[in-house]
């Protein structure tokens, strides 16, 4: 796939590409921020058939549903396939006692032998986070293991 | 009446005038300029409101407006973009120069109206509208477009141009004789040439001193900065204009973009200030006998900017509904065909070429955007059979 990029002169960047199917999608960046989400005519490949103008915030949205979600999709299609490995999804709440603290304090692997294999904050995924890793507030903790090791997990990670 | 009240009151009528005249155009969706014009020429010599009072100081406003028009224009280029845009579209833009041209400076000599008004009616015909094509653009969703970038080149080679062009055109103008007028130009050249190298190599420093986390100050720095430029620049015969476009062009990036925020209203008020005066200076009664030329004119001239278009975008590999689109979005003019038009008319170049200007640009600034919105489902109705 090869992302063509141009600019425009007094407004910002584009950038668009052609998918398999034989559509043409691109995006405006322009300097003030905006972005514009265009999608080109079959009939008309120069021609912008649909813009849909985006903020910051709508930008950043688009991109976490397209992007950041996908992983903990793939790894629920994982367990699913192996029969006997579940994967959770445990928050981290204000008041649990690791909130704040790092990931090591937990101990998670030792105690339980179940895997934390990310953390999701803000809809941005850190994959395979290290033991100096530091929760805060609203993490999502992504744990894969036996149906009993993360159910363990859940309860260390809510009462310590 | 004290006379500061009557020119308030007609300062106030003709603002609040433009006004309602800008919302009309808003909800038919043309460009307001031609209106603004039409306002100008009620209130002028000959119209049907005559202004008593404040015409001194509307001219003063507008000529604030020009400053201000074209600061905010090279506040939106960088020095980057113009060096590349320079590089990668010469030819397209030397085609778009010598088609566009021709016509205004043709009909000049037809008329017998001498060479230096051929060289500025050269230029009434020459120039697309940046604002107006620029609104265009995005009004109708054609920013996305492929051909897009070709016509934004265009517009940032045109403004080039018109850096090198108005000094040359503000020297003819003075009318000294040919050795003077020759020294006048060059100087008028070196001065742009000076300043343009130092906005490109020093644009950081001056950056520096004018950027300031308060916008009153940054504002107060960048205003009187291009003031001080234009008012060197006109001294040395290069027009005001070009020297506020070039300070705007010096200043980039982030910088470039609160300084537009800050100075987009100011520049709306006189902007309009400005073509409202053009239409002051400008006799109604006269343009009766030229709007036959001004209707020829602008139909010739919209089928050179057709060309331009379709062949900037055939280089550029597009396919022939595009082509016909980056023609289309090149027909607006505007603000600068009314700059050099106001030039010529203070120099007293010929009683006629106001009028024939005005006209002209009213047919196109008003035709062009009119013209977009009418055949683009035209253009996408054949490329959907084919």
């Amino acid at each position: 796939m090869e992302v063509e990029q141009t600019a425009l002169p007094g407004i910002g960047l584009r950038h668009e590409f052609t998918t398999r199917s034989g559509r043409r999608i691109g995006i405006v960046s322009h300097r003030t921020g905006r972005r514009d989400l265009v999608i080109y005519d079959p009939a008309d490949p120069d021609r912008a058939c649909e813009t849909i103008k985006l903020n910051d915030e709508e930008a950043d949205a688009l991109c976490e549903l397209l992007g950041a979600p996908r992983i903990v999709q793939r790894l629920n299609a994982l367990h699913r396939e192996v029969e006997g490995l579940v994967s959770l999804q445990l928050p981290i709440l204000s008041g649990t006692p690791y909130a704040g603290r790092p990931m090591g304090d937990a101990r998670v692997r030792t105690r339980t032998g179940a895997s934390i294999v990310a953390v999701v904050r803000a809809g941005q995924v850190f994959a395979s986070p290290g033991p100096d890793f530091v929760f805060t507030d609203g993490d999502v903790v992504v744990v894969v293991g036996s149906p009993e090791s993360t159910a363990a997990v859940a309860d260390i990670l809510t009462n310590g | 009446m004290h006379s500061t009240a009557i020119l308030f009151l007609e300062f106030g009528a003709v603002l609040l005038g433009l006004g309602i005249l800008g919302a009309l155009a808003m909800r038919v969706g043309i460009s307001p300029i031609p209106l603004y014009l039409v306002a100008g020429l009620a209130f002028g010599q000959g119209g049907i409101l005559p202004l008593a009072t404040s015409e001194e100081f509307i001219s003063v406003g507008a000529e604030l407006g020009v400053i201000l028009l074209l600061l905010t224009l090279g506040l939106e280029y960088n020095a980057d973009e113009l060096v590349t845009s320079l590089k990668g579209n010469a030819r397209a833009g030397v085609v778009d120069l010598v088609l566009n041209a021709a016509p205004g400076a043709v009909a000049a000599l037809l008329l017998g109206w001498g060479p230096v008004a051929a060289v500025a009616m050269a230029g009434v015909t020459y120039a697309t509208s940046s604002g107006i094509t620029a609104k265009v653009l995005s009004d109708l969703g054609w920013i996305g477009n492929r051909e897009t970038p070709v016509v934004l080149s265009l517009l940032v080679f045109e403004d080039l141009t018109m850096a090198v062009y108005l000094p040359i055109l503000t020297a003819m103008l003075a009318g000294v004789s040919f050795v003077g007028g020759a020294v006048t130009v060059g100087i008028a050249l070196a001065t742009v040439s000076v300043v343009l190298l130092l906005a490109l190599r020093y644009g950081r420093l001056i950056e520096a001193f004018i950027s300031s986390p308060n916008s009153e100050v940054l504002l107060l720095k960048l205003v009187g900065l291009a003031l001080l430029v234009a008012g060197v620049a006109q001294q040395l015969q290069v027009s005001a204009a070009v020297g506020a476009f070039l300070v705007g062009i010096a200043v980039s990036g982030e910088l470039a973009e609160d300084a537009q925020a800050l100075l987009t209203p100011l520049r709306d008020l006189f902007a309009a200030v400005f073509f409202v005066f053009f239409g002051l200076q400008t006799d109604p009664t006269k343009i009766g006998p030229v709007a036959g030329l001004a209707a020829l004119l602008a139909l010739v001239s919209m089928v050179t900017k057709l060309l331009t278009g379709a062949y900037a975008a055939r280089r550029a590999g597009i396919a022939k509904a595009g082509r016909a689109r980056a023609g289309i979005a090149l027909i607006p003019r505007g603000e600068f065909n009314i700059v050099i038009a106001g030039l010529a008319v203070a120099a007293g170049v010929h009683p006629d070429l106001g009028p024939l200007a005005a006209a002209y640009v009213l047919i196109l600034a008003a035709f062009g955007p009119l013209a977009a919105r009418l055949v683009q489902p035209l253009i996408t109705a054949i490329a959907k059979r084919t």
